[in-house]
């Protein structure tokens, strides 16, 4: 796993004492001290498969835009067409540079047509915050809102009945990519059907002070219907076999968001924002490069930053790489010339100094049966 | 269970890169323990030598991958690779399991069987692992 590292001792969320008491082992993450694991990846991981998952994902950072020209400025600033979103919807898209690539892969969340919840990751939180105030222009005020705001994950094929008891709203109603505002074990709370583990569930957004014993009452109602709670180390093989990029790992600055096969999160007819003419550039004459997922056909898990050749040349690198502990397979993501980007392509992966051989395959790894 | 109950075994020599290796009439049989498995987690992946390949003392002579990390192992001895553990191959989990037990991993016929003189015994490794996770 991989965060931007920040200065100064670790920061804490409010579930920090929770998770410490619950076993979990704590790492560094993107400047946060977080739980990596309880029991076992791989146990955690076939939780969220099989029955659901808790995780704390309090570190992710909200940025709050508010005012009278809120849409039309997170338009400039995203790739993906937020004037299509409705009130109590949510999509995925990005916060581009000039040159289109990433300033961080974000979740836009419309809560009224003046009000707009961005959704940041935990590494970026400060930079997004600057870059965000640096584009401002007309009515409109950006807030960094990290510290009011706690946020839970719930996820897995039982999440909705393991949640249903604990809050008033009508989760049936609430669509993938939609949310409410609503309570959850009593407290006030952005209720949002998302997450990054390809399977269904829901990510609650709530004040700090709440977050505990929201967190205790889920996990021990939940604990008869298969409930564990969950670390980083189970969300990245999660998300990694849901295809779902990982910020600086898989994308970051020096990435575009057509290079990581994520045109369908860049709109490039919807009208101006920062990037938009070097990715129609790049969208005409096609990227050089693209993000593939990839099974290793030989013996070996690939890593990020392991080389990937073809021909005895250097063409690539892997991003991402695990043992899928659903898929059961060795799965990662690497970035290829478009020749070696089709499904069935075939190339090596440079494994201590050896030639592992991989093909690409399509994504998601894992897609979960609706 | 066999050894496996035991999270330090009294019969065994440690190493600090948190190896064992029990002694049989001048063969080594090599692992990694109980706190090495539980550090790593989830033992995914293990690539080990050929029989009849050279180890040399606190050489590398393979890998160990859990979910999350890839970790070198390294020779607690010198010699040559008389035995490996290809069940785990197929079973890499065998590791967390059992260490000291099916979780072995190659067995070296020892070059110079005074070597292990150089290793950790029981009670200096348990004060070592103590001592790393304080």
């Amino acid at each position: 796993m991989s965060g931007q590292a920040s200065g100064g001792a670790p920061k804490k969320t409010p579930l920090h004492a929770l998770a410490k008491e619950l076993g979990g082992r704590l790492v560094d993450f993107a400047g946060w001290e977080m739980p990596v694991q309880f029991s076992s990846v791989i146990e955690e991981h076939m939780a969220v498969r099989t029955a659901a998952g808790l995780f704390d994902v309090s570190h992710m950072g909200e940025i709050e835009v508010e005012g009278q020209d809120a849409l039309a400025f997170v338009q400039s600033v995203t790739c993906n067409d937020a004037s299509r979103l409705a009130d109590g919807q949510a999509h995925y898209s990005a916060l581009t540079t000039p040159e289109g690539t990433f300033v961080d892969d974000i979740l836009v969340y419309r809560r009224g047509p003046d009000r707009f919840l961005l959704v940041v990751n935990a590494g970026n939180t400060d930079k997004d915050f600057e870059w965000a105030r640096r584009h401002v222009s007309g009515k409109v005020k950006v807030e960094n809102a990290s510290a009011r705001w706690a946020q839970i994950a719930i996820q897995g094929p039982r999440a909705e009945e393991i949640l249903r008891p604990h809050t008033p709203a009508d989760l049936r109603g609430i669509a993938y990519y939609h949310f409410a505002e609503t309570r959850v074990g009593g407290a006030q709370a952005l209720l949002s059907r998302t997450g990054y583990t390809g399977d269904d569930g829901f990510e609650i957004y709530l004040a700090p002070a709440a977050s505990e014993g929201v967190a205790r009452a889920l996990l021990d109602g939940g604990r008869s219907s298969g409930l564990l709670p969950c670390g980083l180390g189970a969300r990245d093989t999660l998300r990694l076999e849901a295809g779902m990029p990982l910020y600086g790992n898989d994308i970051d600055e020096t990435t575009t968001v057509l290079e990581a096969g994520l045109g369908w999160i860049c709109k490039l007819d919807k009208g101006p924002f920062v990037g938009r003419e070097a990715l129609l550039r790049q969208k005409t004459a096609g990227p050089k490069r693209r993000r593939v997922g990839f099974e290793m056909v030989d013996r070996g898990i690939a890593r990020h930053g392991y080389p990937v050749r073809f021909e005895g040349r250097e063409v690539g690198q892997v991003t991402s790489g695990t043992f899928g502990p659903y898929v059961k397979k060795n799965i990662g993501m690497a970035y290829v010339p478009p020749e070696l980007s089709g499904t069935g392509a075939r190339f090596s992966v440079v494994i201590r100094e050896r030639d592992a051989a991989a093909v690409v395959v399509p994504t998601p790894f894992y897609r979960r049966a609706r | 269970m066999s050894k496996g109950d035991g999270i330090y075994p009294e019969d065994l020599h440690y190493t600090k890169e948190h190896e064992w290796l029990g002694v049989s009439g001048g063969v080594a049989t090599v692992g990694i323990t109980h706190y090495a498995q539980s550090e790593l987690g989830d033992i995914v992946y293990v690539e080990l030598p050929q029989v009849g390949a050279a180890v040399v003392a606190g050489e590398p002579f393979g890998t160990v991958e859990s979910v999350k990390a890839v970790s070198e192992l390294f020779a607690p001895t010198s010699g040559t690779v008389a035995e490996v553990n290809g069940a785990l191959t197929e079973h890499p989990e065998t590791v967390n399991r059992d260490p000291y037990g099916e979780g072995w991993m190659i067995r070296i016929k020892m070059a110079d069987a005074q070597e292990v003189q150089g290793l950790m015994t029981t009670p200096a490794y348990r004060k070592y692992v103590e001592d790393e996770a304080n």
